[in-house]
This record gives structure tokens, sequence and C-alpha cells, in this order.
């Protein structure tokens, strides 16, 4: 099963890698890792999507409570969340290509954000399935280059992770 | 008053009590060392490797509850430290380690002895730090300390670049600290404590399973009330030697790869099995999937939540501190109205006592050959089982920990874990200065003890009399049971050749050594090292059995029924 795991951490030099190495260590799949400070710069936000049995992702979100730093940690599949990945994509955009390209871009409410004679560079966010639909609806020789940073969430209503 | 760092790292352990501080000097430490220079309240014990003063600062923790200290340079100092952090690591020693590390400026430049320290051991300790600016000093100490002591203790790791030791600013100790991130539950849960009662009360085959975390929390005397008040059969891992007495009718000694009989058997026929401070590792119950086969329930007091569930589902987990925990179980039954059904426990130990009678721990012996087991049992003899032992690692650490009935905690002293060789010697030097009158054994063989054999230096020169018991059979006799069990005969590596002559090496040293070769020697010998050389380190080189097997044996990946209880079964 895949799950979502947010995780409050704080904002110390080699937080991050105190995560991953417990991942690598343990042999924790990671799909998927983000991570910025809060709105509280001593605090840290960690979303990491990983794929596991029930057993696995109740010891990854144990053993990440027992990292010294970790504040706190929520499994936010668990219950109703939102989740938002953004994905730059930069594509050749020559002759009929360029006008397709806008095209597609539109319907999935993506915005070009570069322009040059021969590019785009198209921004899209939207959960983990978008990013996929988009990238299988153009083209494919077209694709010069992506970038996703990765699923970042939030649980819907008042399920509220903070310190 | 403004201190260098280097004053306040010694003014910090000073305020924490520390009385001995194992290490190595260096470069990066040299501030430091200076200032243990020019004060005394702190003793300084030189190893003659940094593995070594980790493992000796292990052991002092082990025998004593204090938190064991150790001072190393950077670089090489560290990477030789690595394997006795992560040997107290795994067997959840708290320990403070104090790093030096190249100037702050240096740092990340390849600069000459540097590590990335923090990188190395950040899997192998229970936290480290990296000190930026001796205005945290003081803190990170008070930190190191704490986390290393509570929840589930561990080695913490301080990592102080030279440049912080030498920089000033005003010394405040912090009384206490609080972290955000940070809060170990101390208190089990009361209703699930009553939960786990109604289970024992009920239960027609009970079973207490007690690991290390009775040890390290100092709850054998709670642990040895309960289960009295209960009249349950009681097992312990190799890790929870002495947290009951091995002498006592309830105990069916240890249980594993190694266990007796009884305990196996119990173990796996038992219908309420109480786990505590254990973690059902792979030494000890064997293959997960066929130990579940049986359905039974399973009580689980632990402080680290993440123990629970981990190999073996729990049905009720109880996360709180043992002593804590078992205090409030004890009221609990105290109070109940409901016992145990005494006919149910009478004929589950009539069933009990009939696994007991195989005696699975016997062995032959003739009067040619010294049988390793015989020289334990003479050593328990000898020093009336009031020793404490420190193992290394291999054949020799399960006889010791077979044959040398534990009566008391913190008598035991090996690495579990990890098992790591050469831990016993540089251990038997750690309980000696945190005990500093006690009878100390090292039950080592010609492999391991090879491996941390320059501490015959260090004992030498803070006159430590150690007794060493080497069960010199010729052989990695633990690798050559396996290669003659698993690996057709094939001894490949497994035979040491070309050993030095031990009781020389030990007069080289300055001690005394003993070369046993009959059985009929061995425990004039033991008696002459104990008695006639009580202030001496005796060197006694046992030459034993070269084809002696541990048993009973529960293979790798087998159950923990699927015993080989003898030669004859191979």
């Amino acid at each position: 099963m895949r799950h979502i795991i947010s995780i409050l951490i704080e904002n110390e030099a080699g937080a991050l890698s105190r995560v991953s190495g417990l991942f690598s260590a343990r042999g924790y799949n990671i799909e998927s890792l983000t991570v910025a400070p809060t709105e509280d710069p001593t605090l840290s936000r960690m979303t990491i999507v990983s794929i596991g049995s029930d057993d696995i992702i109740e010891q990854i979100t144990k053993q990440l409570n027992k990292l010294i730093d970790t504040v706190k940690v929520v499994d936010l599949s668990e219950a109703a969340h939102i989740e938002r990945e953004l994905m730059l994509v930069k594509v050749r955009a020559t002759g009929k290509d360029r006008e397709e390209m806008k095209r597609v871009a539109d319907i999935f409410r993506g915005r070009i954000i570069d322009v040059t004679e021969s590019t785009y560079v198209v921004e899209l966010t939207g959960n983990t399935n978008k990013m996929g639909a988009f990238l299988d609806a153009i083209d494919r020789s077209l694709i010069l280059e992506t970038v996703r940073t990765g699923v970042c969430g939030i649980g819907r209503g008042d399920r509220i992770l903070k310190v | 008053m403004q201190l260098t760092g280097a004053e306040i790292v010694i003014r910090c352990l000073q305020e924490e009590k520390v009385e001995h501080v194992f290490g190595y000097p260096g470069g990066s430490v040299l501030f430091i060392y200076d200032e243990l220079f020019k004060q005394d309240q702190i003793k300084h014990i030189l190893v003659r490797h940094e593995q070594a003063a980790v493992h000796a600062a292990d052991a002092y923790s082990r025998s004593s509850n204090k938190i064991g200290v150790c001072l190393v340079t950077s670089g090489p100092g560290v990477t030789n430290a690595v394997t006795g952090i992560a040997t107290a690591h795994m067997d959840s020693i708290p320990l403070v380690v104090i790093t030096g590390q190249v100037p702050t400026a240096y740092i990340g430049q390849d600069a000459f002895q540097e590590a990335d320290t923090v990188g190395i051991t950040r899997p192998c300790v229970k936290h480290n730090f990296l000190v930026k600016d001796v205005k945290d000093l003081a803190d990170t100490i008070k930190k190191a300390f704490y986390l290393a002591k509570t929840g589930r203790p561990g080695p913490v790791l301080v990592d102080i670049p030279k440049d912080i030791t030498a920089k000033k600013c005003e010394f405040h100790y912090p009384k206490t600290i609080s972290m955000r991130s940070y809060n170990p539950v101390v208190k089990g849960h009361t209703g699930q404590i009553k939960k786990a009662l109604q289970l024992l009360l009920d239960a027609k085959r009970p079973m207490i399973y007690a690991g290390g975390g009775v040890i390290l929390s100092d709850a054998a005397d709670k642990l040895t009330k309960m289960t009295r008040m209960l009249g349950f059969p009681i097992t312990q891992t190799l890790m929870g030697l002495g947290g009951y007495p091995a002498t006592d009718r309830q105990s069916l000694g240890m249980l594993g790869m190694h266990g007796t009989y009884e305990a196996n058997m119990a173990m796996q026929e038992c219908d309420v099995l109480l786990a505590v401070g254990a973690r059902f590792d792979d030494r000890v119950i064997g293959n997960p999937d066929h130990f579940a086969k049986v359905a039974r329930k399973i009580i689980h007091i632990d402080i680290d939540p993440s123990s629970i569930s981990k190999r073996v589902r729990v049905d009720v987990p109880i996360v709180g501190n043992v002593p804590d925990v078992l205090d409030e179980l004890i009221k609990q039954i105290q109070v109940s109205e409901a016992k145990a059904e005494p006919k149910a426990l009478a004929s589950w130990w009539k069933q009990i006592e009939g696994w007991r009678s195989r005696n699975s721990l016997k062995y032959k012996m003739g009067s040619d050959l010294i049988m390793p087991q015989y020289v334990v049992e003479k050593l328990y003899e000898v020093t009336g089982g009031d020793a404490f032992v420190t193992s290394d690692v291999g054949q020799h650490q399960m006889w010791a920990a077979q044959y040398y009935k534990f009566d008391k905690p913190r008598r035991w002293i090996n690495s579990g874990g990890l098992g790591t060789m050469g831990f016993g010697l540089p251990a038997a030097m750690g309980v000696r200065f945190a005990n500093p009158k006690a009878t100390v054994a090292c039950i080592t063989g010609e492999g391991s003890i090879q491996m941390n054999i320059q501490e015959l230096s260090t004992c030498k020169q803070f006159h430590l009399p150690v007794k060493i018991l080497c069960l010199n059979n010729g052989y990695l006799g633990m690798v050559r049971q396996w290669q003659q069990m698993f690996h057709g005969n094939r001894y490949a590596e497994s035979y040491v050749d070309a050993l030095p002559d031990f009781v020389k090496l030990a007069e080289a040293y300055g001690h005394v050594g003993l070369r046993i070769d009959k059985p009929a020697d061995v425990e004039p010998a033991i008696r002459e090292a104990f008695v006639k050389h009580k202030n001496q380190l005796v060197f006694l080189d046992f030459q034993t059995d070269k084809t002696a097997n541990v048993f009973p044996m529960v293979a790798a990946g087998k159950g923990l029924s699927e015993m080989i209880l003898a030669e004859e079964e191979l």
C-alpha cells in the first residue's frame, strides 16, 4: 500500500540524512521525499511517500518517532487528505506542436512559464496521477526535460499537524 | 567567568559526577587533555586502542548503571571507536562519547585526521551532535547525558572541533533539560496492564521471558518478586541473565539458539507469554513463522515502541519503563481477587519438569581432554557464583552463559547484539574500575582475545587483577561448529595457526601466565589464580577439547522446538 507520511522535525543540520539514513539502513522504500522549513523556521516538515505492508508502515512511523529530532509523525493516508506535486516540463514547441502543446497544457490547467522560439516550460500542479496523465497525453518525443518536487500533503479539515 | 571550550568540557563532566574517562589522546583533543591534566577529580584511563576505550566505558556502565564516558581524537580515533559504539548501541548501553574534530574552518577539506564523524556514527548511536559554537557546548553535553540515560538508553556522541575547545564563553551548566522532540514514556498504560494481568491469570500454560531491559532498568528485584508471586516459569535471554536468580527452581535458564530444552519448549508451547524488556530477536525465537504457528497470547513490556510488534505480533503491548510497569503489575496482582488456576499451573509445571529432566546441558568428560564446559563450572564453584564475568564472542561465550549461574544482575557482561570479538578484556577493565574490589573473570577464546590483547598493557599500568580464562581449542570454535554442521566439515580459515605462547605473552606484559592441559589441573589452576595471585592479572590458557560443540542448538532458520540436543543427533 502507498502511504504518505508527514514529519515535523527540528530544523537542524543533518536532520534529512537521519531520516533518509533510517530508510536505507532498514531497507524501507522511499518513493519521494520533500522537505522545507515551516512557518516556524526552527521546524522542518517532510513528506515521504513510501510503499509497504501495514506492518512495515507501522515500523516506519515508530522508527521515525524514535529519531531524537522528530517532533511529530502522522500517516496522512490514514484519513482524508490532499496531496499535491509540482512538475516542470520543458517541451519542444515548434510548428504545429506549438499550438497542440498549449492546448494540452490548458486542458491540464498547466501554465506555460517560459517561452522561446522552439521550447515551452509547462508548470503543472496536482496529484501524482495527474502528472502521469499529462506526460501520457503529450508526444513523448517532444519532452526535453522534466523535474518534479515529489508529493507534499496535508490533512483535510480539522486534522492538523502542529507542535 | 569566561572558560575555554576545553575547560567547559571538563567542568561539564565534573557536574555530571563523572569519575572515569576512558580514552586516547590525539591532535584534535589536545586542549581537552590539557585541562584533564590540570585537575584530579576525573581519572583518565589510557587504553591502547580506541575500540578498547569504548568497550571499557561500556562495561563500566553495564556493571554499575552509571554512564560510561570516553574521549578520543578525530579521524582514526573515531573510526577505531566505531566498533565499540556499535556494540553499545545494539545492547542499549548509555555512553557519552566525546570526539575531537578538525578545526571548524577545515571541516570538509580532507584535513589531516579528518573524518565525517557525525556521518559515520549516525547509524550506530542513539543521537549525535557536532558542536559548531562554543556557546552550545555545555547544553549539548547536558543533552548527551540526558539522552544516553533516559528512554531506551544508548550511546550519544558529541563531536567537538579543535577551535571550539580553544574559544571562550561564559559557562553555565543547565540543571535540567527539556526537548520538545523527545519525551520518553515512563509509566505503562493502566488499562493495558489490567488486560495483561487478566490474561496471565487466565493462562493454562503461562511463561515469562525476560531480556536485557530488565538489567538495564534495574528491575531484577521487581521481576523476581512478581515471578515468585505468580509462580510461573521464567526464561532469560543472553542479555537478561541475572535478571532472575538462575539457581531458583522457577528459572528455566537461557532460551534461544543455545538455550535449554525446557526453556525453548516452554517458550514454544505456552499459551500466554509475558515478554519483559526483550525484543524477540532472531537468536532468541528462531524462525518467526515457526514461532507464530502456535496460537498464544503475547504481552510485551518495553520502553521502546518500535520494539513492539517488530518481529512478532503482540496482543497486549505495554510501552513503559520496565520497573514502573512491574510495580503497577505487582500492585494489581496484590489487590486482585482472581488467582491463577493452581491445577492448570501444576500440570504445566509437570510438563516442564519432564523437559527439564532431559538435562540438556549434560556433557561427556574423560580424563584426558579438558571440556570447556567443565572450566566454566569450576570457575563458578571457585568464585562462589559471585564474580563479574565478561566474555568475548563465540563458543566460550555460550558456555559461559550456560554454565555460570548468574543470580544477580549486572554480573554477566557480554556483547549480545553486535557479537563483537575483542570485547571481553577491555570490558573486564571497565568492570573493575566501576567495582574496584570485585572479582572479575574474562572468559575468552584464543581467537577473540587476540582482537584486543594489547590491553594487557593497560591492565598492567592500572594494576587490574583480572583473571583471563582462555578456552583454547585452536579453532574459531563457533565458525568451526557451523562449518561442521552446515558446510560439510570444510573448515575454511577457522583454524588458528601460529598461536603465541600465551604464558610467555602474559609474562612479557608483566602478568602471570598458566597453561593447563589436563582436567585434573583445572580447578587447582583456577584456585591458584584467584587465591595465590589474587592481586595480579592471571592468563589461564586452557587447552580444551578441539571438537567440543555448543548444545542444545537451534539451527538458523529453524523453530525453537526443533533443537539439536547433542552430537549424536548431528
